[in-house]
């Protein structure tokens, strides 16, 4: 029974999982290395590149920020409407992306609340780079807080009053007590949440309006390519997520390996 | 160096913690708070402490009103029940933070910092862990630690949650009398909170009996086990 289950989940982890994946990277390579060092130089490539590593880089750490704010108020404090706010945070995981693009269409766009008073302003958030940004954010947002209450749950607020009778500062209580104890857990959240952020399709789908070599991330080149028959360049690109993924799994790994040795 | 609470309430939702409790505890005394769980003691202890803000009543520390003065400013020497040791720091470094964290013109020199942390660790006889973190110490000794972080800020008084609850039997009696000593030695004014009576008897010079948020009697350990106040301080000591 025991070997049956074993193999049953092999099969289906190698079916599901490792296939498609290995796929993906024979099919980039299908056409040999030049033609996929040629995919990814084309400059609209390049231009998704750039773009999606834009927005990453600016939606995980306002994540970050957010995330530990968020569970250092959850698990630090007592406050009406607590258990309120707990939920509030995993709405991104229940809302579909795509419903979450639309919101912020419905917001910003120019038939949005308040897209008449941005076209006075000259402000562009929607099928622009704000727009996409402020997709990326909601869609990552659960993951570092996630991460973080629990275990900051369970180390509960000792030392941090230890600090404050001490003398210290509430900043130097932060830094020298908090951030040392949640360091695995945030950066095993920010490694999630940065995975998920460049990969992230649904949402900028709907907000980034497809405009090439502008507001094209790398999840939208791919499906671009791939509905012109660029089969080569399309799988290309989705090798790089691809590997992305793999490199956020195993340091994900070594983050968990770490975190046991403390 | 003395405290005193006056007139202090304190509720936690629809529970009466403290309910209008008021202590004079004179310089270089060491007095303990004894009560049942839920008798409030600790809520006192941790009002004094500046931890928590008392609903009403106010705390002076030094003769001088410190209701209002934030925690990190009380200059108060606080040790928790289950230690609250800095997990991803050194004994060393555990003993040095209070000195660390202090402003510029106020912090002591490198060599000033290592020379009366190297103090406190023979003080506590625990020099050669000075390396160690506190997930590789006994419970004694994370214990001897707390009290020499406390103690490190030169705190005007002392204040120390259940501070053997933890502990077994046997460490526990020996902590005792060594925390004993140690007063007899600095006279540091010092509050303990235990539900333990006979700890309170065998180490405090007096004992403030706590139940329902209200302090029953107050007095030399001699005095409250001859000279019961009410019926509930007579039952409470009766097993001891």
């Amino acid at each position: 029974m025991k070997y049956l289950l074993i193999a049953l989940a092999l099969l289906v982890i190698t079916v599901i999982l490792i296939l498609p994946l290995g796929a993906v990277f024979v099919q980039a390579f299908d056409k040999g290395w030049d033609a996929y060092l040629v995919a990814i130089q084309d400059e609209e490539t390049r231009s998704s590149i750039y773009l999606s590593l834009l927005a990453t880089g600016v939606a995980v750490p306002l994540n970050m920020i957010f995330g530990v704010a968020a569970a250092w108020a959850v698990t630090k404090f007592r406050f009406p409407g607590k258990s309120l706010l707990v939920t509030l945070i995993d709405i991104p995981f229940g809302v579909s992306p795509v419903v979450a693009g639309l919101i912020y269409i419905l917001v910003f766009g120019a038939q949005g609340w308040l897209g008449p008073w941005l076209a006075e302003h000259d402000i562009r958030i929607v099928f622009a780079l704000p727009g996409i940004i402020l997709a990326t954010v909601f869609v990552t947002f659960p993951f570092v807080a996630r991460e973080l209450i629990p275990l900051m749950e369970s180390q509960g607020a000792n030392e941090e009053e230890a600090a404050m009778v001490l003398g210290a500062s509430g900043w130097q209580m932060f830094w020298r007590v908090t951030l040392p104890n949640i360091k695995w857990g945030l950066l095993y959240g920010t490694v999630t949440c940065t995975a998920r952020a460049l990969g992230e399709f649904g949402a900028v789908s709907v907000v980034s309006g497809h405009i090439r070599g502008e507001t094209n991330t790398l999840p939208l080149h791919v499906e671009i390519l791939y509905n012109e028959y660029n089969y080569a360049g399309a799988f290309a690109v989705a090798s790089l997520l691809s590997a992305v993924a793999v490199v956020a799994l195993l340091l994900k790994k070594v983050v968990e390996w770490k975190n046991n040795e403390h | 160096m003395s405290i005193e609470a006056l007139h202090i309430k304190k509720s936690f939702g629809t529970f009466q913690a403290l309910d209008d409790v008021s202590i004079r505890i004179e310089t270089g005394e060491l007095v303990a708070l004894l009560g049942p769980s839920g008798s409030g003691k600790t809520s006192l202890l941790r009002i004094i402490a500046g931890l928590e803000s008392p609903d009403s009543g106010s705390v002076n520390l030094y003769g001088e009103n410190a209701t209002d003065t934030s925690v990190n400013e009380r200059r108060v020497g606080f040790v928790f029940q289950h230690y609250a040791l800095f997990r991803h720091m050194t004994v060393f470094e555990n003993i040095a933070f209070g000195l660390r964290v202090r402003p510029k013109a106020t912090r002591p020199s490198e060599g000033e910092i290592k020379s009366r942390v190297g103090k406190l660790l023979e003080l506590i006889q625990l020099s050669w862990l000075s390396d160690r973190y506190p997930h590789q110490l006994s419970g004694g000794q994370r214990q001897r630690v707390a009290l020499a972080r406390a103690l490190a800020v030169e705190p005007r008084v002392l204040l120390l949650d259940e501070p053997f609850g933890a502990l077994d039997a046997k460490v526990r009696r020996e902590l005792r009398k060594w925390l004993r000593r140690l007063h007899d030695e600095i006279h540091i004014t010092s509050v303990f909170v235990t539900h333990d009576q006979e700890e309170a008897l065998a180490v405090s010079d007096r004992v403030a009996i706590m139940n329902h948020g209200v302090i029953e009697q107050i007095g030399a350990p001699g005095d409250v086990r001859g000279n019961p106040a009410t019926p509930f301080v007579a039952e409470f000591l009766s097993d001891c």
